[in-house]
């Protein structure tokens, strides 16, 4: 084999390569296109009972109920739209879990129709809001933005 | 004053950058009129370098003694701050961190100007002026766009200080570390153009490229070390590695890094994969763009952010087209001129690293589609998330066979060898995989990866010892041990991934003060909880005493934080390391009958990530040292050896004969 072809076979070998990784990324990526649910969405099309799917939606004002277990709470999540979803999750509240917040629940439906969370995001701080969550009416940063307090 | 110093040698350095790339391109055509001018482009590259450093350090000291009217330090500082964070936050902001970049940036075209000397003058001349045409990209942006030395029209009475979050001696060390690597891929990326330019893609080159991707590579692995360690502790939810678009990007250099280090290393002794390497150069540094873009424009967070200062995006933007587009334009026109390397047949080391070559530049390929599709999808108003379930099985398939081929590729030679040759090393490795396998199969029911990662972190760390087999310890080279460790570093870090994944044991619990959990063979007493104050915040935080066995309670404080300027609340997790893993616990609220809530997870064998990564690293300085070394030792020789002969000549007074190479 001459260096020339060498050289071609190497080339082609790496673009067969690239161009797999790439099929392979854009068919795992049109799966994962159904990963996120907002509350609406999950009422109209529920995901299978236990697949890993994620939901965003805001927390609905006095639904934070914390169970007996002293670890375990519930809640119901809301979108734009009327629809609920609620939700049960043992753990740690993230920091500035409230209610009227964004917030963005990894975990499955069982076969109740209640969201089991496995993981809660919620905002960091008074200028992160889940990339999710963007544009979800009550959440803007602005309305964080003054709790900032000076010491004198 | 001091903003007023900083501007000017910003706008100094500029000039030079200017000069630099005049002096460069003058300097391609040599013996031509104004070759005259092509001596300045060292000098200028070296004291751009001072001047740019010169301007971190005001901003440094602007940031250490909180100089208010600057808007910068106003914006991100607070004179209550403990002083190693009022440092720190120098470049915890976008303008600080883009200075630092510069400084770096200058500093390693500095050095690369003043300590070079083995490159012929043209590809010398051209490599200074693409640095000096990146230099210049960088300057204006930071001119232009975001003067980290602006005033206030009036003095700040107090600033508004920083993310609490980034209070932490992780954010001491991480940023800076991955500038310098990012960077350190600009002078590879600047010499691969230097070399394409003046048609002089040799060997020599390759060793001139390659300490400064060793260096950026080693670089990049601490920064990404310990950012994923940070990430771990500060975050208090027990994960290492969260798929996130911030540490993709510091991964996609690494992984483009990785693939370079190795291509021109078969550059350099082989003579082989010339246009390749060249091609890898490009790609590395588009990564280091283009993770600067991601992080910095904000685009990230959200394409809001974005459109509130559309300025900065797109100036980054604006540079990472020039530069790449003109790249790879350049690299169309001259690939041709390259002429093909040495060949090799197909199962030789040659073939083992084009191989992994490709492994890694697929495995980026899957990572800068996940991190970008969310991007592309948000654009038609399509919100996706992009996680793990993604990330990790699609990176598995072309990881494990890069890591069997890992295994194999340094026991064979250069050029062509037989299997049957390392017959025996082969049935080793595959032996001790499926001993693995088999034995974590009859232990529990494990997912296929970890058990797959587990079996092979083991054959690894086996395998990457075999290439001593048959050698006199003694004469191995540095270099050798390097990639020795490097490659027993990647097996103790995938050990550490598969172990936490497959083993990992956590209690959740409600718990009033004086009660115990058990968690494996660990009791966990919960003595009490307690208000606390630090400088600027407040927190409650809970007497934890942890015992394993029979042995000394050991007492621990999981904090939760509230700070107040700005106001945020933060989890501190209190860790126990053992060698054979951590403990590791979070404190969250009281709930309404005065129970506290309390995580506790064990991880075995979890801390093998992070040494890892520190053995990888070390293998690359080992690496340096040794390539540095011996290059020092051939100079000396070659300069005894000219004394010896003008010595002689002077004696004899006939002209001696020139040694061969």
């Amino acid at each position: 084999m001459k260096a020339k072809h060498q050289r071609l076979v190497l080339v082609i070998l790496a673009l067969v390569a690239i161009v797999a990784a790439g099929l392979i990324a854009t068919w795992t990526l049109r799966n994962q296109a159904n990963y996120f649910y907002l509350p609406e969405q999950m009422a109209a099309e529920p995901p299978a009972v236990g697949q890993a799917v994620r939901l965003g939606g805001m927390v609905q004002a006095g639904s934070i109920t914390p169970q007996p277990d002293g670890i375990t709470v519930k809640f119901v999540v809301t979108g734009n739209e009327a629809s609920t979803v609620p939700v049960r999750y043992s753990g740690i509240l993230p920091d500035l879990f409230v209610e009227g917040s964004g917030v963005v629940a990894d975990g499955s439906l069982d076969a109740d129709g209640v969201f089991q969370a496995t993981n809660l995001l919620a905002k960091h701080d008074e200028n992160y809001v889940p990339r999710e969550l963007e544009g979800l009416e009550a959440h803007q940063p602005s309305d964080y933005a003054d709790t900032t307090i000076g010491i004198d | 004053m001091i903003a007023e110093l900083g501007l000017a040698a910003l706008w100094l350095a500029t000039a030079l950058a200017v000069l630099q790339i005049v002096s460069g391109v003058l300097g391609l055509r040599a013996g031509e009129k104004g070759a005259a001018l092509a001596i300045y482009a060292r000098p200028a590259a070296v004291v751009q370098a001072f001047l740019a450093v010169l301007a971190f350090f005001l901003l440094l000291w602007a940031f250490a003694i909180t100089d208010l009217s600057i808007k910068l330090v106003a914006t991100n500082s607070h004179s209550m701050k403990p002083m190693l964070y009022k440092l720190t936050g120098t470049w915890g902001n976008h303008e600080g961190s883009m200075l630092l970049w510069v400084a770096v940036l200058a500093l390693s075209g500095g050095l690369l100007a003043g300590l070079e000397r083995r490159l012929p003058h043209k590809t010398m001349s051209a490599t200074l002026a693409v640095q000096g045409f990146v230099a210049l990209g960088f300057y204006a942006f930071l001119l232009l766009s975001s003067n980290p030395f602006e005033r206030l029209p009036i003095p700040a009475v107090e600033g508004t200080g920083l993310n609490p979050l980034l209070q932490d001696i992780g954010l001491a060390i991480h940023p800076p570390t991955l500038y310098v690597g990012y960077v350190g891929l600009s002078v590879a990326f600047s010499l691969a153009m230097g070399a394409l330019i003046a048609k002089q893609v040799t060997p020599d080159f390759a060793k001139v490229m390659r300490p400064w991707v060793l260096f950026a590579w080693v670089f990049l692995t601490l920064g990404i070390t310990a950012g994923s360690y940070w990430a771990y502790y500060e975050l208090g939810w027990g994960g290492w590695w969260f798929w996130d678009p911030v540490e993709n990007s510091s991964l996609m250099p690494w992984l483009a890094a990785t693939a370079l280090l190795h291509s021109v290393s078969v550059l350099a002794a082989r003579d082989a994969l010339r246009t390749w390497t060249i091609m890898l150069g490009v790609l590395a540094f588009s990564m280091s763009m283009l993770g600067t873009f991601l992080v910095r424009s904000g685009v990230l967070t959200s394409v809001h952010a974005f459109a509130v200062d559309p300025e900065r995006g797109s100036f980054i933007l604006l540079l990472l087209g020039l530069y790449i587009g003109g790249a790879l334009a350049i690299f169309a026109v001259r690939a041709g001129s390259i002429t093909e390397g040495k060949r090799f047949s197909v199962t030789s080391r040659e073939s083992a690293l084009v191989f992994n070559n490709v492994m890694l530049s697929a495995i980026l390929a899957i990572v800068l589609l996940g991190t970008l599709y969310p991007l592309l999808t948000e654009a038609f108003d399509v919100r996706v998330s992009v996680g793990p379930p993604y990330f990790n099985p699609a990176g598995a398939i072309f990881a494990i066979p890069m890591f069997i081929v890992m295994g194999v590729g340094p026991l064979l030679r250069w050029k062509q060898d037989k299997p049957a040759r390392i017959q025996f090393e082969l049935s080793l490795i595959a032996a001790v995989a499926i001993a693995v396998v088999s034995v974590v199969a009859i232990l529990g029911d494990y997912s296929i990866l970890a058990v797959l990662g587990l079996a092979l972190s083991v054959a690894l760390g086996i395998a990457a010892f075999l290439p001593l087999r048959g050698r006199k310890i003694g004469r191995v080279p540095l270099a050798t041990w390097g990639m020795i460790m490097a490659h027993f570093g990647v097996a103790v870090s995938l050990f550490g991934m598969a172990s936490e994944s497959a083993f990992t044991e956590e209690r959740l619990a409600a718990v009033t003060p004086g009660s115990t959990e058990q968690l494996g063979d660990w009791n966990i007493e919960l003595m009490g909880v307690d208000p606390v104050a630090g400088p600027n915040w407040t927190a409650v935080e809970a007497r934890l005493a942890v015992s394993r066995g029979d042995e000394e309670p050991t007492i621990i404080n999981p904090q939760a934080r509230n700070f107040w300027a700005p106001a945020q609340a933060t989890s501190e997790s209190a860790l126990v390391t053992r060698w054979d893993g951590q403990l590791y616990a979070v404190i969250g609220e009281q709930s309404e009958d005065g129970r506290w809530q309390l995580r506790v997870w064990w991880k075995p064998f979890v801390t093998f990530i992070w040494y890892g990564g520190l053995l990888i690293s070390l293998g690359g300085v080992l690496s340096i040292v040794g390539r540095v070394r011996l290059d020092l030792k051939r100079r000396s020789a070659v300069r005894k050896g000219k004394a010896r002969r003008d010595d002689k000549a002077a004696l004899s007074g006939a002209p001696q004969p020139e040694p061969a190479e």
